[in-house]
């Protein structure tokens, strides 16, 4: 048992407190249990909003000691003998109450997003033979919980409230799983470009670094659609190529026989 | 018991957060590493000497310092300068500012600067370290005054999408470079190694580890592709992504090991070439 100091924020979007509270720390306690310890033994009405207790669900995401991480996958033995944690909202998104955000904005972005779009010789109902090799890059993007800690710390949202101008991590990696995909035909580069703003990414891959799934979103989403951007617009030699060749036509997977 | 704080949550300005730990190591690195780097380079370019050492035996071989290859033009008459040979386009050229030095690194150096000043690796690298946007994650980036505010790589900085094309030109960089580690196994046509030749081979070995780790290259040989087992090269290709993908995940790692390389071989051979330093090789 080991005695530790926590300063939690309590407040709105506009004004709080760090507010101190003394808790008993067993072995094996995640952070967030210590905030459970908290509402259930000092303060009944702290706000904070979890789900699964696995890293599965994305719904404690919080900034612990500063770093945006989910307090569910946060062991308390991190951190040193006696050093106090502080414990604070997503910085990126508004203040509903202590540690709840409003990640409102998200959701509006996805939808933002056009969906796939077949080709109309691929449309069947036998299936398609896909191979792995085919499909990898988008599965690592397909294994992101939505959590939010990339749009948090990126310093465009965070810092510069740019959030009319690009996107966010999370979604040019949405868009990347759909541009990446063998059967969609569907172009997004020219508003990739513009409306999303994917010229904002300055690519210091901090979406990266705190990505709980460990997805590399700069090296395998974010570069990758920036150098179809680069195809597309500023690249001489494939600009070039495709006023003599034309644009390259997509070539689907085999049909499932 | 620490007293209760008031604070603002969405507070702004360079350098605030709450992050406990030393998160400015990191930028402070960087910022030494990068800025020494720039000191020397262009140093050693300016310098215009001393760059070429053959021992005083004519005939083919020598160690070339890698800051002046290739050799466009070649200014005669000028101390640890290399035989005129070497020169791809001759003498000197008379439209030359008198106010520069006849430094042939003068003439070469823009391809492999820009090459790397727009890499993904190094924008993250000086992006943190010198511009403060920001200087660590969940660390307070630089405001910026002006009316439109922060505009990333949309405004100015629209440039750094010129790394493909200096990636097309850099590649060439290479070859050049292992031709002078081949050049550098000869001293008057004969067989040998120094250390001098080591380093320059390493030059090469590491620049193309750096190299063919690019993000660009990465795109085109394969990454452009949306479905590898749908063509007759998609295997070719996908097995290229797979090789290059494995130098990216380490560019990091080869753009920092190449560059400092670099700078060690070019003042080694300035060195010997100066007569500071006495090469051990096989010759004599």
């Amino acid at each position: 048992m080991d005695k530790r100091t926590f300063r939690v924020y309590r407040g709105d979007n506009e004004r709080g407190e760090l507010k101190s509270y003394e808790v008993e720390i067993n072995e094996g306690m995640v952070v967030l249990d210590v905030i459970h310890q908290i509402q259930a033994e000092q303060e009944n009405d702290l706000a904070v909003r979890w789900n699964c207790k696995a890293g599965k669900c994305g719904s404690c995401s919080m900034e612990i000691n500063g770093k945006p991480k989910l307090a569910c996958m946060t062991r308390m033995n991190e951190y040193e003998p006696g050093q106090t944690i502080v414990v604070t909202p997503l910085k990126a998104f508004p203040v509903l109450k202590d540690l709840v955000s409003d990640v409102s904005w998200n959701y509006r972005q996805n939808e933002r997003i056009k969906p796939v779009k077949l080709a109309p010789e691929a449309k069947t109902d036998r299936g398609y033979v896909m191979y792995q090799k085919d499909v990898d890059r988008i599965q690592e993007f397909r294994k992101c919980i939505e959590c939010y800690l990339c749009q948090d710390v990126c310093h465009i949202l965070r810092d510069h409230d740019k959030q009319d101008a690009f996107i966010g991590p999370r979604f040019m990696i949405r868009v990347a799983s759909l541009e990446m995909h063998p059967l969609d035909i569907e172009d997004r580069l020219p508003e990739l470009k513009e409306e999303f703003g994917s010229g904002y990414c300055n690519i210091t891959r901090c979406c990266t670094d705190v990505c709980p799934e460990h997805i590399n979103l700069t090296d395998n989403g974010i570069i990758p659609l920036k150098e179809r951007v680069v195809d597309r617009f500023y690249d001489p030699v494939t600009i070039l190529r495709r006023k003599i060749f034309g644009p390259r036509k997509k070539k689907l997977p085999p049909i499932n026989k | 018991m620490q007293s209760d704080t008031s604070i603002a949550i969405h507070t702004r300005g360079l350098g605030t957060t709450l992050r406990q730990d030393k998160w400015w190591i990191y930028p402070a690195l960087i910022l030494f590493g990068l800025t020494s780097f720039l000191v020397y380079g262009f140093w050693s370019a300016w310098q215009a000497d001393y760059y070429w050492y053959d021992a005083g035996v004519s005939g083919f071989g020598g160690y070339l310092a890698p800051f002046y290859s290739p050799l466009l033009f070649i200014k005669e008459g000028v101390a640890g300068a290399a035989p005129m040979s070497h020169s791809i386009f001759g003498a000197w050229p008379e439209w030359w500012p008198q106010w520069l030095p006849p430094s042939p690194s003068l003439l070469i150096l823009a391809v492999p600067g820009i090459f790397r000043f727009t890499c993904y690796y190094y924008r993250k690298a000086y992006y943190r370290a010198f511009t403060g946007t920001p200087p660590a994650c969940a660390v307070g980036a630089l405001q910026r005054k002006r009316k439109d505010g922060y505009r990333g790589e949309t405004g100015l900085m629209v440039v750094q999408n010129i790394h493909r094309i200096t990636m097309y030109f850099a590649v060439t960089y290479i070859i050049v470079f292992f031709y002078d580690a081949y050049l550098s196994f000869f001293r008057g046509g004969e067989f040998g190694v120094g250390l001098g030749s080591i380093l320059i081979l390493g030059n090469p070995i590491f620049l193309a580890g750096y190299t063919f780790g690019c993000h660009s290259i990465r795109h085109l040989v394969g990454g452009s592709r949306d479905c590898y087992s749908c063509s007759m090269v998609g295997n070719a290709s996908h097995e290229s992504w797979k090789l290059v993908s494995w130098l990216n995940r380490r560019h990091e790692l080869f753009a920092w090991i190449s560059l400092i390389w670099i700078v060690v071989a070019d003042l080694y051979i300035r060195l010997v070439s100066m007569g500071v330093i006495i090469d051990p090789n096989t010759w004599s």
